[in-house]
């Protein structure tokens, strides 16, 4: 199994939309206790469009690189598209194989972007949902 | 995964033992010439169990939650896979399943995460007077500390609770009602889900202790009403893990009462952010083994039918009751239309004297106060002997023991 991929590798040693934004219009953070990974996301939000979206944090090749090329994807689009997005999306993104126990890795930055998006949206992150990813 | 139980066991056809289990060959320590009638203290394991337990240490042991090798992650997918089993056992969803070290550990999870902060000065508890220990004495402690009012439910001559009396004590607005699913010692199958309904109209939380009817029928927590429930594994033929189901809007708002590792997010030297229910109140390494041989007794029960073991329960518990009262000099506590468990006293002798003699006739029944002294001073007797099936119990165990008293008589004089 070929996890670290060139372009994993690339996302991970120079990553895309790194930082933090000064005034946020959403924002989350959240950690996959079982490996300390930490994650936050800031999106500044026009007109119900994401203009801009940053990562920060710190963790395992998987989880930033995965949660770099989610600030890739959801910039230009509406924040709505925050709610479409799911775990086979971030597979793809990824496209390496996946064990069960790197899934939480992949995912994280796919939940934080959804908690930072799901209350400018007035949705809530189910339980239900949170388990599918 | 239960095409994978190995049953040796049948169900009786015919009508002189219509509905009967014949499943004793699947539990080893029965081969031993013991009519085993304790299972309400606790219940022997079937080989499935056993097995489950050796393949685990023989073939996948690793912490859980940790490591990102094979091992690891397999002991964590079992782990959690039985917590799964146990949410559809009860008709919960798994987040609302907390593993603990016993059912105690469960109530007082209830007691110090919940009522511990909820429970202000002058607030009142409902539970009743045939409560175990464990489902007073964490009550009584929080009260203390808070100010709180106990009530107590009482118990009728019969051996059923005061319906009466328990509407006047809801009126009252307790802020919690827990109770007893079935007794202990009376076997009294309490009307769990007519009480649950007219307490939430009063505005009180519900808690069910299920430790005695969870081996011998359905349970479903949504049917009950309950929001709160425990129960024992090692009651339920697997080892010693406790359950605690609460509602998930319920769990996420209650605090742990135990801390320290895997149930956090983040630690710094100054504090720590809490991890997601239910991990958040698993504090430590929990019971892996015990908890994946929880599923897998739980798959062996299914494969048999929980229907199935309720109508053989009752059948053999109406059997006994009847038996026992042709034993001249027997005093039967409790109800006639009863689950689990006979408590008897033979003429005046004291119920440790008469285990004693039934221990030499190999009949092994449990003798005192059962965790129940309250209820024991009800009845106005010190101690008493109990007997109590479960689902490899043979019509021969309760004949046994019928014989072992009537030797028993001779031997006090009686």
């Amino acid at each position: 199994m070929n996890m670290f991929t060139e372009i994993i590798m690339d996302y991970y040693r120079h990553p895309r939309n790194r930082g933090k934004l000064a005034a946020p219009d959403a924002h989350a953070r959240d950690t996959n206790p079982l490996c300390g990974d930490t994650l936050e996301m800031s999106l500044k939000v026009e007109n119900g469009i994401v203009t801009e979206a940053r990562f920060d944090g710190t963790g395992c090749a998987i989880s930033q690189a995965a949660a770099s090329m989610l600030t890739e994807q959801i910039q230009g689009k509406p924040l709505a598209t925050a709610k479409d997005l799911n775990k086979d999306d971030v597979l793809g993104l990824l496209n390496i194989p996946i064990s069960p126990v790197r899934l939480k890795c992949a995912l994280l930055g796919l939940k934080v972007l959804k908690l930072a998006a799901y209350p400018k949206l007035g949705a809530e992150l189910s339980r239900e949902e949170e388990e599918s990813l | 995964m239960q095409s994978n139980v190995k049953m040796a066991g049948t169900m009786k056809k015919g009508s002189e033992a219509a509905g009967a289990l014949s499943v004793k060959q699947d539990f080893p320590i029965l081969a031993q010439d013991v009519a085993y009638l304790d299972s309400a203290a606790t219940a022997q394991k079937p080989l499935h169990v056993i097995k489950a337990l050796e393949h685990f240490y023989t073939t996948t042991n690793a912490n859980v939650h940790r490591g990102v090798y094979a091992w690891s992650a397999d002991a964590t997918r079992l782990y959690e896979g039985a917590r799964k089993k146990v949410a559809e056992f009860i008709n919960a969803k798994p987040w609302e399943i907390v593993f603990t070290r016993n059912a105690t550990e469960g109530i007082n999870l209830a007691a110090h995460g919940w009522a511990g902060f909820n429970l202000k000065k002058g607030d009142r508890v409902l539970l009743t007077a045939m409560e175990h220990h464990s489902n007073i004495v964490p009550w009584q402690q929080v009260a203390k500390s808070n100010g709180a009012e106990i009530d107590y439910i009482p118990v009728t001559q019969e051996g059923t609770l005061d319906m009466a009396e328990a509407k006047k004590l809801l009126a009252k607005k307790p802020k919690l009602l827990a109770i007893t699913h079935v007794s202990n010692v009376l076997g009294t199958i309490n009307p769990v889900k007519e009480l649950a309904a007219l307490a939430h109209t009063q505005g009180a939380l519900v808690l069910v202790d299920a430790c005695q009817s969870v081996p011998h029928m359905p349970i479903d927590v949504k049917d009950l009403g309950c929001d709160f429930l425990v129960f024992s594994g090692h009651k339920l033929f697997a080892p010693s893990v406790g359950v605690f189901y609460a509602r998930e809007s319920l769990l996420k708002e209650m605090r742990p009462f135990l801390t320290g590792g895997d149930m956090i997010k983040e630690v710094t030297l100054t504090g720590a952010t809490w991890n997601d229910i239910p991990w958040k109140f698993e504090a430590g390494t929990p019971a892996v083994a015990e908890a994946i041989a929880l599923g897998a007794a739980i798959d062996y029960l299914n494969a048999v039918g929980m229907d199935n073991i309720q109508k053989h329960d009752e059948g053999l518990i109406r059997y006994a009751f009847k038996e026992l009262k042709n034993v001249p000099g027997i005093t039967v506590y409790g109800p006639e239309n009863r689950s689990g468990v006979i408590a008897f006293n033979l003429g005046d002798v004291h119920a440790h004297d008469v285990a004693s003699v039934l221990d030499e006739h190999g009949v092994a029944i449990r003798s005192g106060h059962h965790c129940c002294m309250p209820l024991m001073k009800l009845l106005d007797v010190p101690a008493a002997c109990r007997m109590s099936v479960a689902l490899y119990t043979a019509k021969e165990d309760v004949d046994a023991l019928v014989a072992a008293l009537r030797e028993a008589r001779k031997v006090f004089r009686l």
